[in-house]
């Protein structure tokens, strides 16, 4: 029963989630800043950035879409997607010419998984901003 | 920007540090739940970090 109650919940107005959730991608933990919860959004903002810093500091690669056969372009693309899930961390490091080529060695391969991954936990970051716009989560 | 140059445990040490801060944060509902969420999730990213290094360890011989 609770189940299908909360099937039948009607869905939050776009306006009520929204904005948050693109601030949430613009900059780390920023939904959680312009929903109030400041403590967690200053500490999504210190460690997603510096996972990202890290990431560049260790001379990582930002993924670019490739086409070919389906690994490749999973790969590519999925990592591409998770590289700009970070916002302005990805668009400042592309535009500031911080790209690095790919270079063989295991820091390098380090570095290049923490800049996906710090995509990625923004993406969860960004998952948690709905919840709380939503009404679903405090 | 400086050049980091990290060994494998350094490495993983970090990444195991941010990612557990992270879900730690997005994935519990109180700040009590979410510390022993996040302390959790570290001991078990280094369980797996120390298993898997031993496992290469023998494996290789």
């Amino acid at each position: 029963m609770p189940k299908e109650q909360e099937e039948k919940r009607p869905s939050a107005p776009l306006s009520a989630w929204a904005p948050a959730v693109a601030l949430g991608w613009l900059v780390p933990g920023g939904g959680h800043l312009f929903l109030k919860r400041t403590g967690r959004g200053l500490l999504l903002l210190v460690t997603i950035t510096a996972m990202f810093l890290c990431g560049l500091m260790m001379r990582g690669t930002m993924f670019q879409p490739q086409s070919g056969d389906l690994l490749t372009t999973l790969i590519n693309t999925g990592g591409f997607v998770g590289d700009v899930c970070s916002g302005i961390l990805y668009l400042l490091a592309v535009w500031l010419g911080y790209n690095q080529p790919d270079a063989a060695g295991a820091v390098h391969d380090y570095g290049t998984k923490f800049l996906v991954t710090a995509g990625l936990l923004n993406l969860l970051a960004m998952v948690d901003v709905f919840e709380i716009a939503a009404g679903r989560k405090e | 920007m400086p050049n980091m140059k990290l060994s494998h445990f350094e490495a993983s040490f970090l990444f195991a540090l941010f990612t557990s801060v992270v879900l730690g944060i997005v994935t519990k509902r109180t700040d009590r739940d979410r510390l022993q969420y996040g302390l959790y999730t570290f001991a078990c990213f280094l369980v797996a970090l120390f298993g898997l290094g031993w496992l290469m360890y023998f494996g290789h011989g």
